[in-house]
């Protein structure tokens, strides 16, 4: 039977890399609350047999469910009635299986009606919806909201939102873009006034291209102090769909992902419950909301770029030209194998990424419960710094490659790509989101850039150069010496003063760290499993070709002619 | 109403939609080995009817009972993992070779075992033998009503049970007192998803034989001891009383005479006129190779 999980062996590659295993320990707590829930695991081989048990039956869903249904869902999208947004048939049948399997809230903790899953399995998940369709994988993938309400809501709120996600199938929704504020959220605007003789805040104003906005619980970006005109004002609030006090004014039609609604709210004195602290809205929480949406989207362009590329190969081998299938053509079975490549390479960069957000995320709720040791301090400070600047990173790459991934399937499609007769047509049109939402490439390279000039990544790349077995070293000698380019280019740019300099080239140095992390990181994946080899090889080619075609330019690049670029266009 | 006691048959079957080139032993006989096996997508009709009653119908309880060899068991997990509350094996050696006679008596004699109950319901037919008797036979040796090819229940309450029956030319819609036994088409809704939790709270739910193998980890051994719902029950001849000479080969009288392996090619396509000649012609030729007649 098609199952997205079993036909995917890197899934199980993933979840047996050597720091899972402190993971699920810490995640667990030695494994002590099987003694109070049936379905908690025992040990390690158990917490790893559930993830895979569990992860079988999202496959079956995505290839016996969401998959078929996504070419209806992308025709009928959804629509406004009453002022409720309702779904396209398929979508309510997506998230039904999905519901039904108990599977919502896959990764809040036991006591809240969660499976207790780390980031990993959870975001393998995700991964697996996207390809099966990328649109419905926001909806599933909204449930973030409820890391940040665990994060930081008080107990009450813990206790009442919660447990509805996976008894009540609530949905979630980050409510945070203005007409205004788009990428710069500090001036948003939506008022939050707290009434003292109901005791509640009120919030009042306008959101717009909110992703699932019409969901049962909405984490809200407002305004609360008045007169303020930046950051430093901004609070989190939920609102609780059930209050009815919002009114739901405009769908966008739009390119991709047409099953996920984006709406445009008018919020009307709707009651809402502060989260945390307040003024610490975007400057504490959302900034940890976006963080995991954008691990979220980088999940999300796995999953198309793979779908993408299956639909590429089948297609390759199906249709015949010139006496022979497409395939067996140099230009087609190179474009095929480089978008096999990159998959591996962006999957390897997604998941080392994942992991060091789950050992940063667990150390800091363990925090909350006891006194950490001085080495659990140590590696909870590093997990969280490289964590920061590899999700950036795995954000822009992955989305980035997944649209050329598409590009490319398409290309190989040819006329017949262009219509609307294959899936690729669809993937195509999802994948173009990717990029722009939760923050553009652009946005993530400013956040990235910090890997670049605190040395972080540097570090990544001797830490992992130290784990390159003998039989690598040529390989390892070809990144030993593109991490020598990159360290020369990038004190180059450093050194010079000139005003946007590094603003200039920051996405050139981004990307060439990136290539070179991902070089290490399949040399070491095909340590452990030799499908790995031929990847590490021909993307280690390609990454080379790339840093020295970028090195060439930042290198012979007169600083002087910035202004040119400004002026000119 | 009060709450029902449902038990389902289900089976362990090769899965013949998904036969791979060497499935067919030279002689034509199922290469077993090479098949993997499924739970019998009928039964699986069956165990939804069931868990859409237990729905209509709180506090009604399910048992799944399935006879076969000890991987057989998957089969009860599998229910677990969806819903069902028991699971019982019929498993011994004396049962095996088993026509569908000595099947349904093996059945009723552990269907009788676990009585009372009000509702057997079983899928229309397996996909290995495609027979559709076990189901009706079961519910003569038990001397309860039959209804076969349920596709929906209509409605029910404590003195009978109204099903609407999917037939070759249309739909009837038939009530049977309790107990009664119903055979489910394909027509009726799919199965519902396996449950997470369900998943991970019964995936060390194991017979005593496999519990007794090598390969069993000793922590699943110790938390047999601890969790009983894990242990699922597995009867052998004497646990359901049956007589040695109805069951298994001896009780079977379906003697297979001999296996053919048929490979479907198209012959050539012959153009006939309307001519009385060419129809006449036609009409021998089919009798003669005895397609009609």
């Amino acid at each position: 039977m098609d199952n997205f999980f079993n036909d995917t062996p890197d899934y199980k590659f993933h979840l047996s890399h050597p720091l899972v295993k402190k993971i699920i320990k810490l995640k667990e707590n030695n494994f002590k609350e099987a003694e109070e829930y049936d379905f908690a695991p025992l040990n390690h081989d158990d917490a790893i047999d559930s993830y895979e048990k569990v992860l079988e039956v999202v496959g079956e869903i995505c290839a016996l469910t969401i998959a078929p249904n996504a070419e209806s869902v992308d025709k009928e999208g959804p629509k406004i009635v009453n002022n409720e947004v309702v779904y396209a048939k398929g979508t309510t049948e997506n998230y039904k299986a999905l519901y039904d399997a108990g599977l919502i809230g896959m990764s809040f903790p036991r006591k809240y009606a969660g499976l207790n899953f780390p980031l990993i399995p959870y975001v393998m998940a995700g991964e697996m919806i996207a390809r099966a369709d990328a649109g419905f994988a926001n909806i599933w993938g909204l449930q973030d909201c409820g890391e940040t309400i665990y994060e930081y809501g008080s107990e009450e709120q813990k206790e009442k939102y919660l447990p509805r996600f996976n008894k009540e199938g609530a949905t979630a929704a980050m409510v945070l873009t203005e007409p205004d504020a788009g990428s710069d959220l500090q001036v948003v605007n939506l008022k939050a006034t707290y009434d003292e003789t109901k005791k509640v805040w009120l919030l009042n104003g306008v959101k717009r291209f909110i992703t699932n906005g019409d969901a049962d619980i909405s984490l809200v970006l407002a305004r609360s102090l008045e007169g303020t005109v930046d950051a430093r004002g901004l609070s989190m609030f939920i609102y609780d769909r059930k209050h009815k006090a919002v009114e739901v004014r405009h769908l966008e039609d739009k390119l991709g992902i047409k099953g996920s609604p984006t709406l445009e709210l008018v919020f009307k004195n709707a009651p809402a419950e502060l989260v945390g602290t307040e003024r610490f809205g975007l400057i504490k929480y959302v900034m940890s909301l976006m963080n995991s949406a954008r691990l979220g989207v980088g999940a999300q362009s796995v999953g198309i770029a793979d779908a993408a590329y299956r639909e590429a190969i089948k297609y390759a081998k199906e249709r015949a030209q010139f006496g022979k299938e497409i395939i067996k053509f140099p230009a087609v079975y190179e474009m095929l194998t480089n978008m096999k490549v990159r998959i591996d390479a962006m999957r390897s960069l997604l998941y080392e990424t994942i992991r060091y957000v789950d050992l940063s995320k667990i150390y800091e709720d363990e925090k909350k419960k006891r006194k950490l040791e001085n080495e659990e301090l140590i590696e909870m400070r590093l997990s969280l710094k490289i964590a920061n600047v590899l999700t950036p990173l795995i954000k822009m790459i992955s989305s980035e490659a997944c649209n050329v991934i598409a590009y490319e399937s398409l290309q190989i499609h040819g006329g017949t790509g262009f219509m609307k007769d294959f899936p690729i047509e669809r993937i195509y049109r999802d994948a173009r989101i990717t990029s722009i939402y939760e923050g553009t490439t652009q946005l993530q390279v400013v956040a990235a850039i910090r890997g670049v000039t605190t040395g972080i990544y540097t570090g990544q790349m001797r830490y992992y150069d130290k784990q390159v077995a003998e039989k690598n070293v040529a390989l390892q000698k070809i990144l030993q010496e593109m991490t020598q380019e990159y360290n020369e280019i990038v004190a180059k740019v450093s050194e010079n003063k000139t005003e946007d300099y590094l603003t200039f080239h920051a996405g050139r140095l981004v990307e060439m760290a990136g290539n070179i992390i991902m070089g290490y990181l399949l040399i070491l994946d095909s340590q452990r499993d030799e499908r790995f080899e031929m990847s590490a090889k021909l993307f280690i080619d390609l990454a080379r070709a790339e840093n020295s075609e970028k090195f060439t330019y930042i290198n012979k690049f007169d600083p002087a002619r910035i202004e040119w670029y400004k002026n000119f266009s | 109403m009060k709450p029902l006691k449902i038990i389902v048959l289900a089976k362990q079957v090769p899965d013949t939609r998904n036969v791979s080139t060497d499935a067919m032993k030279p002689d034509g006989t199922v290469n077993r080995g090479k098949l993997p096996t499924i739970y019998n997508p009928d039964d699986l009709h069956a165990l939804e009817l069931a868990l859409n009653i237990k729905d209509r119908v709180p506090g009604t309880e399910i048992t799944v009972l399935t006879m076969g060899p000890k991987r057989a068991a998957d089969v009860i997990r599998e229910s677990y993992y969806r819903g069902a509350d028991y699971g019982v094996m019929i498993s011994d050696r004396r049962f095996g070779g088993a026509d569908t006679l000595a099947t349904s008596y093996t059945l009723a004699k552990g269907i009788e075992k676990l009585a009372p109950y009000d509702l057997v319901l079983a899928g229309r037919q397996a996909i290995d033998g495609d027979t559709a008797q076990v189901g009706p036979q079961s519910a003569e040796k038990l001397n309860i009503p039959q209804v076969t090819y349920v596709e929906e229940i209509i409605s029910l309450n404590d003195d009978e049970i109204v099903a609407k029956r999917r037939l070759e030319n249309g739909v009837e819609i038939v009530s049977a007192p309790f107990p009664c036994l119903m055979t489910v088409h394909e027509s009726s809704p799919n199965c519902r998803t396996r449950v997470a939790k369900r998943v991970m709270k019964y995936k060390y739910a194991r017979t005593q034989t496999e519990l007794e193998s090598k390969s069993t980890e000793d922590y699943i051994k110790e938390l047999h001891e601890k969790r009983n719902y894990l242990s699922i029950p597995e009867w052998g001849v004497e646990d359901i009383n049956a007589e040695m000479k109805k069951i298994g080969l001896a009780g079977s009288p379906t003697k297979v005479k001999k296996v053919e392996s048929i490979v479907l090619t198209a012959g050539e396509a012959k153009v006939l006129s309307d001519s009385a000649v060419d129809i006449d012609s036609m009409i021998v030729e089919l009798i003669q190779n005895h397609t009609i007649g």
